[in-house]
């Protein structure tokens, strides 16, 4: 009985020292001078434009990772050709790729002096974070998806065919609503992923207040370039506020995927 | 019958070769991520070899390299094995105690997967930075990093333990108890055994995750030169001082490391199985 | 009518069917029976389209559509899992395919409602698969097929996941939704209690192989070969005769050229009894007996009796080889 308190103290004890304590800490360094304070922070210009930067990437990730995510999901879980081993591997590899490596990969590919010659200048503006950000969460809608399709099998889709449905009327009657729920999911961690994105985006994007700086290089550029740690501390607070949602989300839908 | 003749129905390779996407599906999925991830990774690794050997050699073994590599792996090694401590413990009281708030407690654990890494890294420096409420002043040191990675890999092993622990046969358990074991040997005999594979495979992701890590780092690591500097804050300092072949050197080195890793782990896990 | 010609399929090195023929009678309920992985399934897939075969036809209705694709077949396709849209309600479910050929709403809701009724599922559109019992679905899964009016019913497996009572009131029920809609039906099954009892016609397959076509009575009593025997019903083999056990018939006397055998061992099985023998050489047989003959004789074991065939020479067969010892 004791040996559970103590280890249970012990396990509790670890998570408030690395994560609960420190975010309390930063809540309560934000609003200490009120909500007022906060919001006037995160509404400067240079806030303002950063958000909706950070919201237009995701809106452009997340359509893109669903489509290509669903089609490589496709090919994985009811193909059969040579290689598959292979494009399993790449499907993953996004997981064990530092994001800082990622932006380089993009710079020597896409850039200047990169394969491609720079014929396509993607790298400082919009374009170049868009790759990088579809890079590190190319995984998610995958993972998510195959293991589903592989569970519900074809016969559902093969019942459908053998009822006059077309492919295209499958796709959409019978397949998408099966694997809504993993693809919500895949979607969630995308969304996720692609506001909370940094290390890649430090090294392809410009960072340029006002126009090429997302949430978190905002975050990064007011701590280190001006100073200003309660400006950090409130725009980190709003991104926290994000990841929250993300979680309520993810319960939900784990949810659901049990049910 | 003149129907003998039929040529194969195009449907039938469609099954066989992209399956429900067909031939062309392959081909759009195969060209999106040869263009996403491939080749610009190919990049980094044509760029690493463009002085030949030597030049990647070279690059890698300069002092502040050298000196980031092998502290990004030892620190991340150690993380690891905490988080085999750590994580065991937390999965454990997860799942076989009980009080008000597990729930809660549980969802915590997610809380590093989705909170953006900068913000972890400024999440722990208002605790433990320059202007510590609690005195402790961990900023640009070896501890800071640590905590950053402890921060960011905290839910790798919990993850993967946790539905082994749950599943992990209790009869066996009771079993060794009323043969007189006591806790810690019946932990020891009975289930870390069965828990080994989800320890490694839990580990090596942690490890993974540690080593190219950057954002949670850089706040409060403050990346000193051959003192603090990890090896993807090493790399984006030569992207911004424009030697990228610098930069893809030391990416390919990283990149081999953690490969190295996980293709280690996956090896033992699979021998462990069948042996 | 379905007609099959000299279908071969081979996925990969194995062969599935090799060089296969096969007519479906209209309106007929025919049995494709066959052990597990003769191919059955495989040949019900060809003919719905679900698989293309390597060589040979499949004709429907006179039409050929070796390679056409399953939705234009004009087929009703049951699955052993039920396939059931598991995201549909029982009414969406059944009005799915009608729906697809943009069929007017009231003309769905019409059909669902007749079709629900005649599979009696009448108070369960509203509910989801997953609200259903095993046989509840496998009904919605027929109604569901039966909607399009397809020329053709194709049934794999249909009962095989169900417990044996319901598999049994399904089975009979099948038997006399067919009396009624008379749509010419393929049902694939490894049962040959199933296939005998609601089929008109059985197709025996095995091995890539279909070895006999004919009536269940046909079949029984005249089996082409060792194999058709022994899976339509149990098989005695007496010297190089194979023969049904109860056309063995015993007796307390010598008589004729009645071969001499000992009782080893006597079951009551209800209405039968069961006589384990062992003739002089040593060779042991089997007998089934009446109930009222096995009284007549008063056997137990140890007894001596005399052992005589009876019945219908044609339905013996001369043992050719071991193919038997595959089945027993
Ligand atoms: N898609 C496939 N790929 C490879 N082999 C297959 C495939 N489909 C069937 N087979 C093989 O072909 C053989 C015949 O399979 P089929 O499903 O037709 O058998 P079946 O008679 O229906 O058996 P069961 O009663 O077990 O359903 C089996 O040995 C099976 O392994
Ligand atoms: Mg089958």
């Amino acid at each position: 009985m004791s040996t559970r308190i103590a280890l249970r103290s012990v396990a509790l004890t670890y998570l408030g020292v690395l994560v609960v304590v420190p975010l309390a800490m930063i809540f309560y360094r934000t609003f200490e001078d009120g909500f007022v304070a906060f919001f006037e922070s995160v509404t400067t210009p240079a806030a303002i434009s950063a958000i909706s930067l950070s919201l237009t990437i995701v809106a452009i990730v997340v359509p893109l990772n669903v489509v290509f995510g669903l089609v490589t999901a496709l090919a994985l879980a009811r193909g059969n050709f040579p290689g598959k081993g292979l494009l399993q591997a790449v499907v993953d590899l996004p997981f064990a790729v530092s994001p800082v490596i990622v932006g380089v990969a993009l710079i020597l590919f896409w850039g200047n002096d990169g394969w491609l010659g720079g014929a396509f200048p993607v790298i400082f503006s919009l374009p170049g974070m868009v790759l990088a950000t579809v890079f590190v969460t190319l995984p998610f809608v995958v993972r998510e998806v195959e293991p589903v399709l592989r569970e519900i099998g074809t016969e559902q889709e093969e019942a459908a065919s053998t009822l006059g449905a077309s492919r295209w009327q499958t796709f959409w009657r019978i397949t998408l609503p099966a694997i809504r729920v993993g693809v919500g999911y895949g979607v969630v961690l995308t969304v996720a992923r692609s506001l909370g994105e940094f290390g890649a985006l430090t090294v392809v994007a410009g960072g340029v207040a006002g126009e090429s700086q997302t949430l978190t290089l905002l975050v990064h550029a007011r701590y280190i370039d001006d100073h200003n740690t309660f400006g950090a501390y409130s725009a980190a607070t709003v991104l926290m506020g994000l990841a929250l949602v993300t979680l309520v989300l993810m319960t939900l839908l784990e949810r659901r995927r049990e049910a | 019958m003149a129907s003998l003749a039929v040529p194969k129905p195009p449907a039938r390779t469609r099954r066989s070769l992209g399956g429900g996407v067909g031939p062309i599906g392959l081909g759009v999925a195969t060209l999106w991520l040869s263009l996403i991830v491939l080749l610009p990774l190919a990049a980094v690794l044509t760029k690493s070899l463009e002085g030949g050997l030597g030049g990647f050699w070279d690059a890698i073994s300069a002092p502040s390299a050298r000196y980031a590599l092998l502290l990004t792996t030892a620190i991340s090694a150690l993380v690891a094995l905490i988080n085999v401590v750590t994580g065991t413990l937390i999965a454990w009281v997860l799942v076989r105690d009980d009080f008000r708030g597990k729930s809660l407690v549980n969802a915590i654990i997610d809380l590093p997967f989705a909170l953006p890494t900068i913000v972890a890294s400024i999440v722990l420096l208002s605790l433990y930075g320059p202007r510590s409420p609690v005195g402790i002043h961990l900023y640009a040191t070896k501890p800071a990093v640590i905590l950053a990675l402890a921060f960011v890999t905290l839910p790798f092993v919990v993850r993967s333990v946790q539905p082994v622990l749950m599943e992990v046969d209790r009869e066996a358990e009771q079993a060794a108890a009323s043969l007189g074991a006591s806790g810690w040997t019946t932990f020891r005999r009975i289930i870390l055994p069965a828990l080994y594979p989800a320890l490694l495979g839990g580990a090596g992701l942690a490890f993974a995750r540690a080593i190219g890590e950057f954002g949670s780092v850089v706040l409060i690591g403050g990346g000193i030169p051959r003192d603090t500097e990890v090896a993807s804050q090493y790399i984006a300092k030569q992207i911004e001082t424009d030697r990228p072949a610098s930069a893809a050197a030391v990416s390919v080195a990283l990149l081999l490391i953690s490969f190295a890793v996980l293709f280690a782990i996956r090896w033992f896990t699979k021998r462990k199985d069948v042996g | 009518m379905i007609t099959v010609t000299n279908v071969s399929k081979r996925f990969g090195d194995f062969t599935a069917l090799d060089d296969v023929s096969l007519e479906v009678p209209d309106g007929s309920l025919t049995a494709l029976l066959g052990p597990s992985g003769s191919g059955k399934s495989t040949l019900l897939r060809i003919i719905g389209g679900l698989e293309f075969a390597d060589s040979g036809s499949v004709v429907i209705h006179g039409e050929d559509v070796t390679g056409v694709v399953p939705q234009k077949r004009g087929i009703g396709f049951v699955f052993q899992h039920y396939a059931a849209f598991k995201h549909m309600t029982v009414h969406d479910n059944v009005g799915f395919g009608l729906k697809i050929r943009k069929t007017p709403k009231e003309r769905i809701d019409e059909r669902v409602n007749e079709l629900l009724k005649i599979v009696g599922l009448g108070g369960f559109a509203k509910r989801y698969p997953s609200q259903l019992s095993g046989g509840q679905r496998q009904r919605m899964a027929l109604a569901r097929a039966l909607a399009v009016e397809p020329r053709v019913l194709l049934l794999d497996e249909p009962f095989g996941a169900l417990d044996a009572k319901v598999r049994a009131e399904l089975r009979e029920w099948l038997r006399r939704l067919h009396e009624e809609v008379h749509v010419t039906t393929l049902l694939v099954t490894h049962d040959q209690e199933e296939a005998l009892s609601i089929a008109d016609n059985i197709a025996v397959m095995d091995n890539a192989h279909i070895e006999q076509v004919g009536g269940p009575r046909e079949l029984y009593d005249r089996p082409a070969n060792s194999f058709v025997m022994g899976f339509l019903g149990p098989v005695a083999q007496v010297d190089d005769t194979l023969v049904r056990p109860h056309d063995i018939s015993l007796l307390s006397r010598p008589e004729g050229d009645a071969r001499e055998a000992q009782v080893t061992r006597v079951s009551h099985l209800g209405f039968e009894v069961r006589v384990e023998l062992q003739l002089g050489d040593g060779q042991p047989v089997f007998a089934q007996l009446t109930r009222t003959e096995a009284a007549q004789l008063e056997l137990s074991a140890g007894d001596i009796v005399w052992l005589a065939l009876t019945g219908d020479r044609d339905a013996r067969l001369v043992s050719e080889d071991d193919r038997l010892d595959a089945v027993a």
